[in-house]
């Protein structure tokens, strides 16, 4: 019986903190962080700004430099590999996830 | 040693960069020996180097969609992947995605991401090893009975898939490379349920994805690795746009890790082509075990052992592999170059 109080006890305590805990979610806003540009140069001040003043673009431009990227890394390394003789498609056979 | 640390302007901390490469490099060099993406250790690694985690999780997604990109290419070629299934995966795997990206921002918000995500990573993780000693124990048992390895793959287990072709929820689709007949939402549940995970962990999925897509859906195993891929490459590059949309991804650290990994990956690849037999599997579930260790430790506060732990284990891992690559690849071109002489002689 003390064991079944203890259980309705808890299953009451928690009940009554989820609404709190839902209703400070609901108050709370996703954190706006704001990129620190005072000590960067280059590229990086340039992908920092524009992260600053158009987050959409930032976006759209982090998916295609990260795509174009990883495609000309992966051939040019194929390359360099093939030409030193090491042909990659007799590899063990097994493809990364 | 100031210029050892690269300054993260959204994040704002400045995370030491040969740690970077190192994990980038190590990741490619691990995926592609074992053949599986790595991503796992890469969320973790970026949180003990400093990131927060959200953060480490969003540049972790972002550099998983760079590193598929080769590989679904390459796999395209050979014909293994089923575009229609692919396509209607993108639906599950979209909204699993952004599912998982909001639960991480929900939890960041409450201030409960990093704890949160690291218990999540260390049941995953020993999920893993589990597997993998357990995939290694089966092998060992085998060889001793029949002195033969065994390679039944992965049409030895359960498979669900003919119970869950009985489900005939409108609309029915035929997917001509796989095979298959089935309701278009066994694939989106598929995929949704992966994409949250990928979204929450920042990982590409694929070591969830691929043997679901054969166990439950029925796919080939050599169409659900291509499709998988394929699978990976669009979570990558949506986890890349909907991180940098909330201001959780570093995209320079990004390019880092990716230049370290094609590198990596390479070596990683060759050297399968010298190694045999199920020994190196313990190597692998080593370090995963080693990340999961990291992960406790950066927990309780012990960021300097994690680093050390995390750091240390896959700079031997690699350094192992290296030494399987180089010795193989110096063997191979002896051969070819003794081979060519003779021809020309």
């Amino acid at each position: 019986m003390t064991g079944r109080l203890k259980i309705v006890a808890v299953v009451g305590a928690l009940g009554a903190l989820l609404p709190s805990l839902a209703s400070a979610a609901e108050e709370a806003t996703d954190l706006v962080v704001v990129a620190d540009t005072r000590v960067l140069k280059g590229f990086s001040l340039y992908l920092a700004n524009l992260y600053n003043e158009n987050v959409w673009m930032f976006a759209i431009w982090a998916v295609v430099l990260t795509a174009l990227l990883g495609g000309f890394l992966g051939l040019t390394m194929d390359a360099i590999m093939s030409r030193v003789g090491l042909n990659l498609s007799e590899g063990g056979g097994h493809v990364e996830h | 040693m100031e210029w050892m640390y690269m300054h993260m302007p959204i994040a704002g901390v400045d995370v030491f960069w040969p740690g970077l490469l190192l994990i980038g490099y190590s990741v490619g060099v691990i995926g592609g020996f074992f053949g599986m993406g790595g991503a796992w250790m890469v969320t973790p690694g970026l949180n003990i180097l400093g990131f927060p985690m959200a953060f480490a999780i969003g540049t972790d997604i972002a550099h998983v969609a760079g590193k598929s990109m080769i590989s679904t290419m390459r796999h395209s070629k050979f014909g293994n992947v089923d575009y229609k299934l692919g396509f209607i995966m993108i639906i599950g795997t979209v909204f699993g995605i952004e599912l998982g990206a909001r639960l991480v921002m929900a939890l960041e918000r409450i201030g409960q991401v990093g704890p949160v995500v690291r218990w999540t990573y260390v049941v995953f993780l020993a999920l893993i090893s589990l597997m993998v000693f357990y995939d290694y124990s089966k092998a060992v048992r085998s060889k001793k009975k029949s002195d033969v390895p065994s390679h039944t793959g992965a049409t030895g287990g359960v498979n669900w898939a003919p119970t869950l072709h009985k489900i005939r929820i409108p609309p029915m689709v035929h997917f001509k490379v796989a095979g298959l007949y089935c309701s278009m939402w066994l694939p989106v549940l598929v995929s949704f349920l992966t994409g949250v995970l990928a979204g929450f962990l920042g990982i590409g999925g694929g070591l969830l994805r691929m043997p679901s897509l054969v166990y439950f859906v029925g796919v080939p195993t050599h169409v659900a690795v291509g499709t998988d891929l394929f699978e990976v490459m669009f979570s990558g590059l949506y986890g890349a746009f909907t991180y940098s949309l909330k201001g959780r991804i570093e995209i320079v650290a990004v390019f880092v890790m990716l230049c370290g990994a094609a590198i990596g990956a390479q070596i990683g690849t060759v050297a399968t082509k010298y190694t045999k037999g199920y020994g190196i599997r313990l190597l692998f579930g080593c370090a995963v075990v080693a990340c999961m260790i990291s992960i406790i430790l950066k927990q309780y506060g012990f960021t300097a052992s994690a680093t050390v732990i995390i750091l240390g284990a896959i700079t031997a891992i690699c350094i192992y592999i290296m030494n399987i690559m180089f010795r193989g690849a110096a063997q191979e071109l002896r051969e070819k170059r003794a081979n060519s002489l003779a021809n020309v002689a």
